[in-house]
């Protein structure tokens, strides 16, 4: 997976929370633990932090899949803002089909600070996931 | 608007795998972006000299920095740009080292990342407002949770740096997991006796206001101000009125409890003081063991109590204390023997844990200090220890080294040799670990001047034979099996987390890692800050530690928490939420939605309701700004439109 010809490269945006998946893949960096390019990291300061428009808006501008990571739920920085996050997200899910998005190109997890290596199956298992979809074509899947 | 750029190399981590030549020819494109330019090594002192003369000869207004993770230097660059005169919140960092250079193998593909890595933070400074911090009063005060070896030593800091100190241990008394100890290596110094008088001090320190036997039971507030519930469980006693004379411990006719202090060694009364050396020593009841509590009837200890200090309708208490800062000194808890059944842990007496023998051999426990087997008071004359029982074993679920163990064992081995001059030790290792001041040296002792027999090689199994303990197992140096047959069997048992670490995390808003041990700020530079700003840590709750290094840590964030307490005001962080009045309709559901009660309504001169911010209280979650239906209640310096900016500058590219 690693190896891919950057010009076949899809266009993955992830959502990641400061306190626990961000660190999580930085200590995937640290630990030098490899993965695929095509994901772009959006640091925000709680998965409760995330509208599900900024999902919307960036499947429907160009992305091919997005990605929201948080704390494990009961280990949030700030209490219960990923309880807010997954009954959002967990509700967006069922609405992108409606938007004519196949709702495997949304994916949300959680990954703590220290799970470096988990990290790094999860962005393998959705970019290959993303990859299995090909490139989002609005108007095909509608 | 002027943006500069400032790519780092960081010698090869980022120049191996990017372009960054090639990327700052790319980033220069970019509208608005006055400058860009890469640098070996952007957060040394040159590198940031660069960046404030390049603010001044490009007349520069925001500036991104594309290096490491903004975990990792955020701080040390917004420092630079403030110095420089601007606002440090016109700063953006993009993470092309951790997220890019050291986790993707292709360069071509790393480069084209980091373009768009760094186009997104050029997107999102320029929607950077200028942002400013107010300050506020801080409650100097701390909370020191457990009283450990480590917590005492934060606790006694803190208290003769001034502060005053409230110190909550959930047992009986303080001392902790060291108070168990008979002695501690490499200087077989009597455990007790170096921590007693540091217990002693703690009772009498006029700083510090202990509650033993008491738990956390909620947290509220931030950095500077937190209100502390703390539950004072039941003890049975008035400790007002005990005095600790332990007529109530001999007369009790309840002889079957189980003794929490010698980790179930031989079984305890039902009313008992811990330990002879126990700071309160004040007695309690354990209700389920006590027939006054389990079978109705009873009440010998109320009658013979010559203060009549038993009250069995006792209830649970609930107080408050205000602090300002929380040290956590939580400790650890050890591998349960049954969950080494291939050892018989749990089945065979004759099977023990570290600590368990650390209570036989100690002047105090149930033995009065001597070595006799469980089974039927013997004198064991072979005894076996077996290193690393569930550590370094991942089938355990326990991966990570124990830290200790190597060296209890050779202790215990010297011990077992001065108590017993006819008997033999045998250790079964898998290395030995000794990189402490003298410890090394300590464990050759053990093999060379005590004759402990050292056999590399893992523990198959431990079966019965007659008296005898057969420990079978393997001698991986001779590559042979071996067998030894053992009079008593030790077990040094896995350092686990406690099992309610997650419980007081979640109170704590710290973190904690899969193992349920809390994480630190950074694990080389910020080893007692947590995440959470006012919470540290000390002690084996951040991993296996021996006594030394908990002492060092426990001093260490008391120290933080002194540095913290010099200052009579804190700044806030003013990455907060912001309620614009003119889109606000009132709804309020941010009010309900905030997990820090730190919205309120607020009604304007006109009459209408808005919601309110109350600055020092918001956590800058930003679960308020996505809940809010009409994008009224923004989060500064993560808005709606400054996410969607480095979304559309990513998805539009």
């Amino acid at each position: 997976m690693s190896g891919v010809d950057p010009k076949q490269e899809l266009r993955i945006v992830g959502f990641l929370c400061n306190w626990c998946s961000y660190g999580g893949a930085d200590t995937a960096g640290v630990s030098r633990f490899k993965q695929p390019t095509d994901l772009r990291i959006i640091r925000v300061p709680c998965s409760g932090r995330v509208d599900p428009l900024f999902v919307v808006k960036a499947l429907l501008n160009g992305a091919d899949g997005v990605l929201v990571s948080g704390c494990h739920p009961r280990d949030c920085h700030y209490s219960d803002g990923n309880f807010y996050a997954r009954r959002r997200l967990e509700m967006l899910k069922r609405l992108l089909s409606f938007l004519g998005i196949d709702n495997r190109r949304f994916h949300y997890t959680w990954i703590s600070a220290s799970e470096g290596a988990r990290w790094q199956q999860t962005v393998r298992d959705f970019t290959e996931a993303i990859h299995r979809l090909g490139p989002l074509n609005i108007k095909r899947e509608a | 608007m002027r943006v500069g750029v400032f790519i780092c190399h960081c010698g090869n981590n980022i120049a191996g795998t990017v372009d960054v030549k090639a990327v700052a020819d790319e980033i220069r494109k970019i509208p608005g972006v006055a400058h860009a330019t890469t640098y070996m090594y952007t957060c040394s002192e040159p590198g940031q000299d660069e960046i404030k003369q390049a603010i001044k000869q490009y007349n520069l207004n925001r500036i991104v920095v594309a290096a490491c993770s903004p975990r990792m230097h955020e701080l040390t660059f917004r420092r630079t740009i403030e110095k420089a005169g601007l606002n440090k919140y016109y700063f953006e960092m993009a993470n092309i080292r951790e997220h890019i250079s050291w986790v993707g193998e292709n360069k071509e593909a790393n480069t084209k990342k980091a373009i768009d890595v760094i186009t997104m933070a050029v997107a999102k400074v320029m929607q950077d407002k200028p942002l400013f911090s107010s300050s506020f009063k801080i409650n100097k005060r701390v909370l020191v949770i457990g009283g450990g070896v480590a917590g005492m030593q934060a606790a006694l800091d803190c208290g003769d740096g001034g502060l005053e100190v409230v110190l909550v241990e959930k047992s009986p008394s303080v001392g902790g997991m060291m108070s168990r100890l008979d002695k501690t290596f490499p200087t077989i110094d009597c455990s007790i006796c170096i921590l007693g008088p540091k217990m002693v001090d703690v009772a009498q320190h006029d700083k510090i206001k202990l509650y033993a036997y008491s738990e956390i039971e909620d947290i509220k507030g931030y950095v500077g101000n937190y209100q502390i519930k703390i539950r004072k469980k039941a003890t049975y006693v008035d400790w007002t009125k005990c005095t600790g004379c332990g007529a109530c411990m001999e007369k009790c006719p309840s002889r079957n409890a189980y003794d929490y202090f010698n980790f179930g060694v031989a079984p305890t009364k039902a009313i008992n003081i811990p330990f002879p050396q126990a700071i309160p020593k004040k007695a309690k009841i354990d209700p389920n063991y006590c027939r006054q509590f389990t079978k109705g009837k009873c009440g010998v200890c109320a009658k013979i109590c010559p203060t009549k200090a038993i009250n069995y309708e006792m209830q649970d208490e609930i107080v408050t204390e205000e602090v300002g800062a929380i040290i956590v000194a939580s400790g650890y808890s050890l591998l349960d023997l049954e969950r080494l059944p291939e050892y018989g842990g749990g089945r065979y007496p004759d099977v023990i844990s570290g600590i368990q023998y650390e209570r036989l051999l100690n002047a105090s426990g149930p033995t009065a200090g001597h070595i006799l087997r469980p089974s039927d008071n013997t004198e064991p004359k072979t005894v076996v220890f077996v290193a690393c029982a569930g550590s370094r074993d991942k089938s355990i679920g326990v991966p990570y080294c124990s830290n200790f163990c190597c060296m209890y064992i050779a202790k215990q081995a010297i011990l077992t040799k001065d108590h017993i001059p006819d008997s033999q030790s045998y250790v079964f290792y898998m290395d030995i670990r000794s990189p402490g001041k003298g410890y090394d040296e300590f464990t050759r002792r053990a093999q060379e001047d005590y004759g402990v027999k050292y056999i590399r090689g893992r523990v198959s199994r431990i079966y019965p034979k007659g008296k005898k303990m057969v420990v079978r197992g393997a001698d991986t140096l001779l590559g042979t099996q071996v067998e030894v047959e053992a009079d008593l069997v030790v077990l040094g048992t896995a350092v686990l987390s406690n099992p309610d670490a997650a419980r007081l995390a979640e109170k704590l808003h710290i973190s904690y890692d899969t193992f349920g041990f809390y994480v630190e700020s950074h694990p080389k530079l910020r080893p007692v800050e947590t995440n959470t700003s006012g919470v540290f840590l000390a002690g084996a709750c951040q991993g296996p530690k021996d006594i030394p290094a908990s002492v060092g840590q426990g001093s260490a964030a008391a120290s933080k928490v002194l540095a913290l307490f010099s200052k009579d005001m804190l700044e806030s962080d003013p990455a907060v939420a912001k309620v614009n009045i003119n889109k606000c309709v009132g709804c309020l559901k941010c009010v309900r939605t905030c997990p820090f009660q730190a919205i309120k309504e607020n009604q304007l001169r006109d009459g209408r309701i808005v919601a309110d911010v109350i600055e020092t209280v918001c956590a800058g979650c930003g679960v308020c700004t996505s809940t809010c239906p009409c994008g009224a209640i923004q989060l500064q310096h993560f808005t709606d439109n400054q996410i969607l900016a480095e979304v559309n500058a990513l998805c539009q590219g």
